[in-house]
């Protein structure tokens, strides 16, 4: 039997880098092509329109009506999405609960209010003071002690902010209970064998592990809510979109007013993707070995690789 | 005086549904005591470490820790369930490390550690911090504070868990299986640990694999098949001379 003397490979160097011809795309620039006419096309419509006269678009913008109305949809937004989260983590909570009368409420609720349409719930906030003219304080069936007419308690405001709330509870309910079924058992297990009562379980390890799988999803949530605001021009309340209508009943400048009011809608949702990108940074502590990049942070990086690149050219 | 046993079971059954997983078993753990559970997987030694803080609920039987009922309290002649935040205070003196370690991801190795402290006994934070300082060094992994149980290794994590199982100061710790899921270089540091751990008298019931940590450290070792005590003794009696045909057939396969 011969042994190999040698079987350590004989010393070539390394081998040359590749450089292979690139695969063509032909498809790909047939596309650029078609949808750099269509966007020519749209960009000329949009300067050259006689209709959409963007001075009238950018006076409608600032408008007075404008700014109170988009200052009242902001408001119900951010009141709808608090009562959301907040109804929404305590219905999820109630429907995990080994109490039977608590998950069995939070059913019916989800029930209701995911079952019907969101513009019939606010037109029943509304009108519910035919059904329920006084609210009062006092014991069931017995005397009263104090009372008030619902509809010196309960505004236009106050309906259309129950309705949107109690609505997205339902909608956050799911979310929730969705997210904390994906934290791991023995996170709770961990927990208790620690000497944690359930409550602190709960709200220290399992929700804080949950809001990584809630945050998504609460975000188009809240992005719809802004969007969904507009449904109280119904019961005539002067958000955003009423106030739009109102320019445009009044000066007939109908698509002006609605590229104005659209434009204002686009920006809010923009920035609210943006915050939900650091929330869900903040929340994936733990889960990632490095942090994902800020925005900002992307843009440097790239920055200076371009430069780098550049410098070696 | 005589000393309490610090665990005793009387005919402890557990089954899930239809399953049967203990069907009476009878033992007791002294203080101070090492008392290692060995067996098949399916035999029920799993099961039976979580009955004794309460994780499980038994179906029949009696089960004692340092002489008080676990889950019930006995007033005349009746056994009443204890309220879950009764419950959760006992658990505070029974450490319990798992297979999986399950350290909680969105915490620092330190506040894994300070968590029940601060939360189940009100330390305050700085005396806390301290406190999980000092046992870290016990583990070896002071220079691990600020990290995050992803930025650690399966022993690192195990070696937190088990820092933060004695944060709570307990007079019993279970381990259920606490190496089985480590990489085999890794197995050591965790076995010095618990070894430090028994040589400061620390009572430990102990599910494992680990035969050579058994014999070793272990003053007492339990086998268990198919949700009964098979045989049981001191561990170097039972794994050089097993005196049951199961035991041998297992200490065969795993030795």
């Amino acid at each position: 039997m011969t042994i190999p003397q040698d079987t350590a490979p004989p010393d070539r160097g390394r081998p040359e880098e590749i450089r292979a011809v690139a695969v063509r795309h032909p498809g790909r620039w047939v596309a650029v092509a078609v949808i750099a006419v269509l966007a020519a096309m749209l960009v000329h419509l949009l300067v050259s329109s006689k209709v959409l006269q963007w001075d009238v678009v950018g006076q409608i913008f600032t408008y007075q009506t404008v700014i109170a109305g988009l200052g009242r949809t902001l408001l119900l937004t951010v009141l709808g999405m608090v009562i959301g989260i907040v109804g929404g983590v305590l219905l999820a909570v109630m429907r995990l609960s080994h109490n039977p009368v608590l998950s069995g409420v939070s059913w019916l609720f989800i029930w209701v209010f995911r079952g019907t349409p969101l513009l019939v719930q606010l037109f029943f906030w509304f009108f519910l003071g035919a059904l329920v003219p006084t609210i009062g304080l006092g014991i069931p069936f017995g005397p009263t002690f104090v009372s008030w007419s619902y509809n010196s308690l309960v505004g236009l405001f106050t309906a259309a902010t129950l309705a949107l709330g109690l609505n997205e509870a339902a909608y956050m309910a799911e979310i929730v209970r969705a997210g904390i079924l994906s934290v791991d058992e023995g996170q709770t297990e961990a927990a208790s064998s620690l000497g944690l009562t359930y409550g602190q379980s709960l709200w220290r390890i399992v929700l804080p592990q949950a809001m990584r799988v809630i945050i998504p999803p609460t975000g188009n949530e809240a992005i719809s809510m802004l969007k969904n605001t507009s449904l109280v021009s119904a019961i005539a309340l002067e958000d955003l979109t009423r106030a739009g209508q109102d320019i445009a009943n009044r000066t007939l400048y109908e698509i002006p007013a609605l590229v104005a009011i659209s434009l204002w809608y686009l920006l809010l949702t923009s920035v609210m993707s943006v915050g939900q990108y650091y929330v869900e940074r903040y929340y994936a502590r733990g889960a990632n070995r490095v942090l994902p990049e800020t925005p900002w942070q992307k843009v440097r990086r790239n920055v200076l690789r371009l430069g780098r690149v550049g410098g070696a050219a | 005086m005589t000393v309490q046993p610090m665990v005793r079971a009387e005919q402890v059954h557990k089954s899930y549904g239809p399953v049967e997983v203990l069907k009476g078993i009878d033992l007791q753990v002294e203080q101070g005591q090492v008392f290692c559970l060995v067996g098949p997987s399916g035999s029920g030694k799993s099961t039976f470490l979580r009955c004794i803080n309460h994780l499980e609920k038994i179906n029949a039987g009696r089960l004692y820790v340092d002489g008080e009922l676990v889950g019930y309290q006995e007033r005349g002649g009746k056994l009443h369930e204890l309220p879950d935040r009764v419950v959760a205070q006992k658990r505070r003196d029974i450490g319990m490390v798992f297979q999986r370690f399950n350290l909680f991801p969105h915490k620092t190795a330190l506040e894994n550690i300070t968590e029940a402290p601060t939360q189940v006994k009100k330390l305050p934070k700085a005396q806390a911090r301290e406190q999980a300082m000092e046992l870290l060094n016990r583990v070896g992994l002071a220079d691990k504070a600020g990290n995050y149980p992803s930025q650690l290794s399966g022993g690192q994590q195990q070696r937190v868990a088990i820092a933060r199982a004695l944060a709570m100061e307990p007079k019993l710790m279970l381990f259920d299986e606490p190496t089985s899921a480590l990489d085999p270089e890794l197995v050591g540091d965790v076995l010095d640990v618990m070894r430090g751990l028994a040589e400061d008298g620390m009572t430990m019931i102990v599910v494992t694999h680990e035969m050579g940590f058994a014999r070793e450290v272990g003053d007492a070792l339990v086998f268990m098949d198919e949700g009964v005590v098979v045989e049981s003794g001191h561990p170097r009696e039972v794994l050089t001379n097993p005196q049951h045909e199961r035991t041998r057939a297992f200490l065969s396969k795993v030795l």
